[in-house]
Formats: C-alpha cells, sequence, structure tokens
C-alpha cells in the first residue's frame, strides 16, 4: 500500500468572503509524529485542520497528498472539537464508519467491539450515544475514527471542555494511537498537552505559519518573540 | 346533543355488529389512504433528504414551490385529475375514472408535497448537525440520504401520520374523480357528506366518529412501533 503521507501544502489559502483566513501556508508533514497546532484563539488552528482534512476548499495553493486525492480522502479521519454523536448506539456509532465502507454487518460489529473494549466503551455499546457524557462522547469520537485505521487523525482540541480524568484518559489514547503508528495532527489551546504530546510545534498567528520546529527546541527556545509571548502565557495580538 | 348522542349510538351499534357495509367502507377508506401514503412517502422522503443535503441554484425556488403546493385546494386537484382521466382526457383510454385508483392518484398529488416538506425540514436540521462528520468519513450523496432517513425516522413518522391524516380525512378531490358509488367507490369521508346531504345525522356521526377512531387507533399504532418518546427525545 502506498502511503498518503507525506502532505504538502503549498501557497495554501483559505478565504471567506474576501477575507484571507488562512496562508499562505507551505508545509510538509511527514509520515510519524504527533503535530501540536498552537495559537491564540482566533489564529486559525480549526481552519488549518480543516483544510488540510479537505472539509473547507483552498482559494488558491494546493493540499497535496501524496496518493490521489480519491485514495487520500480514505486515509485520514478528524476528531471535532464539539463531538459529532449520530443519534444511534454507540454499538452502531463506532460500526457507521465501516458499514459507509461497505462492510458486512458482522465485521463492522465484530471491529467495533474490539476497539470498544481498547477504548473503554464496552459497557455502553448499547447506549443511544447522545446520552453520553462529554469525556464518553469524546472517547467514542476517537474510537469512531480510528475504527477505519486511518493513516493520519486530524483532532480539533479533543479535550476542550473535558475534566481532568477524562482529559488524561483521552491523551493516553491519543499518545497511544501515535505510537501505533498513526500520524497524529492536533490542534490545543493547553499548553501542557502541547509539552506532554507535541513532536513538533506549529505555531499560528493571524492564519500564518509563525513559527514551526521540534517540540524540544521550540519549547526550550522559541525563535521569535510572540512565539516566547505566548509561552509565557501573553496576550499575543 | 341529541343528534350527537344518536351518533354515538349509532356508531357503537355499527360496530358491535359488524355491519357489513361499514367494515367494506373503512377498508376501503384504509386502503385507499394507506397505498396513496406508501406511494408518496416513497417520493417524498427520499426528496426530503435530497433537498436537505444538495445544494443547487434553483433549491430555494423548489422548496418554496413544495411548501405553496402543500396548500393546493384538493377539489381542484379533484378536478384535474378528472379532467386527465375522463373519457376525452390525455389518460382517458386506462378507464380510471370512479375508480379508488383515481382517488389513490389524487390523494398521491395532494399530499406527497406535505409528507416531502416536513420531512425536507425534519432532515435538515439533523443534516446541519451531521454535515461535516458525513463529508469527513467521505458518505457518497446516496449514503448521505439514507443516514438522514435512517435517524430521523421519528420526525419522518410525523411526516407520514401528517400526510396519512389529510389522506383519510380528504372528501373533495376523492368525491369528484371517484363519484361515491355505492360497493366501488364509497369511503368513510364521500359516506358522510352523502348522509349529512341526506338527512340521516346519526349515520353521519356515527361514521365520523369511526373515521376519528381510525385515525387515532393508526397514530397510536405507529408510534408504538416506533416507540417515540420512549427511547430518548429522539
Amino acid at each position: 500500500m502506498v502511503a498518503a503521507l507525506p502532505l504538502t501544502l503549498t501557497g495554501a489559502t483559505l478565504r471567506r468572503q474576501g477575507k484571507t483566513l488562512i496562508g499562505p501556508v507551505d508545509l510538509t508533514l511527514g509520515r510519524i509524529g504527533v503535530t501540536v497546532v498552537i495559537g491564540p484563539n482566533g489564529s486559525g488552528k480549526t481552519s488549518l485542520l480543516r483544510m488540510m482534512h479537505g472539509l473547507q476548499r483552498t482559494a488558491d495553493g494546493r493540499v497535496g497528498w501524496s496518493v490521489a486525492d480519491a485514495i487520500a480522502r480514505e486515509r485520514q479521519a478528524y476528531v471535532f472539537q464539539r463531538p459529532i454523536a449520530l443519534r444511534r448506539s454507540v454499538l452502531a456509532n463506532l460500526m457507521f464508519p465501516l458499514r459507509l465502507r461497505g462492510a458486512s454487518r458482522a465485521q463492522a460489529e465484530a471491529q467495533a467491539r474490539a476497539i470498544a473494549d481498547r477504548f473503554d466503551l464496552s459497557a455502553m455499546l448499547a447506549q443511544p450515544a447522545p446520552s453520553l457524557s462529554g469525556g464518553e462522547m469524546q472517547r467514542l469520537a476517537l474510537a469512531r475514527a480510528l475504527i477505519t485505521e486511518p493513516e493520519i487523525l486530524f483532532a480539533d482540541e479533543p479535550c476542550a471542555a473535558l475534566d481532568g480524568q477524562a482529559t488524561r484518559q483521552i491523551e493516553a489514547l491519543l499518545a497511544g494511537t501515535a505510537a501505533a503508528g498513526t500520524r497524529l495532527v492536533m490542534a490545543t489551546h493547553d499548553m501542557g498537552q502541547a509539552r506532554r504530546l507535541a513532536s513538533d510545534v506549529i505555531f499560528l498567528l493571524h492564519g500564518r505559519i509563525h513559527e514551526t520546529g521540534p517540540a524540544e527546541t521550540f519549547f526550550a527556545a522559541p525563535a521569535t518573540p510572540e512565539a516566547k509571548a505566548f509561552l509565557n502565557g501573553d496576550i499575543v495580538e | 346533543m341529541g343528534d350527537l348522542l344518536a351518533g354515538l349510538t349509532e356508531a357503537f351499534r355499527m360496530i358491535v355488529t359488524l355491519d357489513a357495509e361499514l367494515i367494506e367502507i373503512t377498508l376501503r377508506s384504509l386502503r385507499v389512504t394507506l397505498t396513496a401514503l406508501a406511494i408518496s412517502c416513497l417520493v417524498g422522503l427520499p426528496l426530503g433528504g435530497w433537498l436537505a443535503v444538495r445544494r443547487f441554484r434553483l433549491r430555494r425556488a423548489v422548496i418554496a414551490t413544495m411548501n405553496a403546493l402543500i396548500g393546493l385546494p384538493p377539489v381542484v386537484v379533484g378536478l384535474v385529475v378528472y379532467l386527465f382521466l375522463s373519457r376525452s382526457g390525455p389518460l382517458g383510454v386506462l378507464g380510471l375514472l370512479f375508480t379508488p385508483t383515481a382517488m389513490i392518484i389524487a390523494q398521491i398529488i395532494i399530499i406527497t408535497p406535505l409528507v416531502a416538506s416536513i420531512a425536507y425540514q425534519a432532515m435538515r436540521d439533523l443534516w446541519s448537525d451531521y454535515h461535516d462528520l458525513l463529508i469527513s468519513m467521505n458518505a457518497t450523496r446516496g449514503q448521505r440520504i439514507v443516514t438522514l432517513l435512517i435517524d430521523a425516522r421519528r420526525a419522518l413518522l410525523t411526516a407520514a401520520l401528517a400526510g396519512f391524516g389529510r389522506a383519510i380525512g380528504e372528501v373533495g378531490a376523492i368525491m369528484i374523480v371517484g363519484g361515491n358509488i355505492d360497493g366501488a367507490t364509497r369511503v368513510l369521508t364521500t359516506a358522510i357528506a352523502l348522509e349529512t346531504g341526506r338527512g340521516d345525522f346519526a349515520l353521519a356521526l356515527g361514521l365520523g366518529i369511526i373515521l376519528i377512531a381510525l385515525a387515532l387507533i393508526v397514530s397510536w399504532g405507529s408510534h408504538w412501533a416506533m416507540r417515540t418518546e420512549r427511547q430518548g427525545t429522539w
């Protein structure tokens, strides 16, 4: 199987109603690692992720995968900041992506039960998904995204609005996913989380990549004054 | 008051004695309406889903037209269907005028916009929830519509019941295209109209009570079958 990664963005730009939201962005994402996208509110973290995933069409430039776009689409998954529950049981939610790809009911159910086990969801398989708590729902969203074994997972603030225990659980699952070889691209506003998970960092400001580099260097010695100020907890405009 | 009481007594008598004519008329009412409803749902529900997920240039115009067609006067629909099916009309050779089939055709035209419109509104709201997820999961257009149809099923039941209610109580159109022929095209509503005209209020009212009971039974039955209000709010 030819890998869909690396992903290369060349001059990728996102506009809405004449306003430039993102870009131009030039960026290459390699096959392994955890890229954490940070930046002040409104800097375009979500838009950047959505653009890479193809949920938002670029106005200029290119989001180029190493395989045809149609194949690349099958190899990625996305976890939204506000998890979207299908109005079905937890089990049916987990089976859904597989059923879309034409898996048989029995096969999808077997896989769903296996992943539910890993994500601590087995006890609630029969429950309607919209009745889950925030942390449970985010675990379900993550499991549902990973059940197709994507090559790359985009996660937009997956721990926003979760309590400490749920955050710890989600972080452990994300780290495990990355360790198992899934490329992770994650937006977060939680610097502690960024430090815990990142292998490299993209610091966004006004829709552009202001600074990027390996996590260790970035956190130890940010090159730009804005990044330094942001890490200090100052307000960056 | 006396007429009402007489009506209740008459309804009770007809039900208890299993009045042959009553059963025949009731079954014909159900057959015509349920057939029309099934075909309307087959067309209207996917149409509503398609309108919810699809963006095209005339979309707003199509939706506005569909909503306007809800108010289509049944008598006019009956008249137009009559003209089409009459001997000298374009479909006259089929010989469908004054048959239950003609009544079904008229009812389909009357209730499909209603079914499609309610279905569209329910699925449009659901689509705004599901949009990002289904796009992200690369669902085809057909899969998106099927997903909405399944997950909005309880709201679609409302659409179907609204269609059923409009069709079972409809009298103008089916009177024109069916002709209220005894033993062939007489249904509950046309029988009520006839008996009222004749002055037999007790019989008319009795039939009316049975008509209302029928609507209630169908509604209860379908809600029970779909288990609405029992598994969460949806």
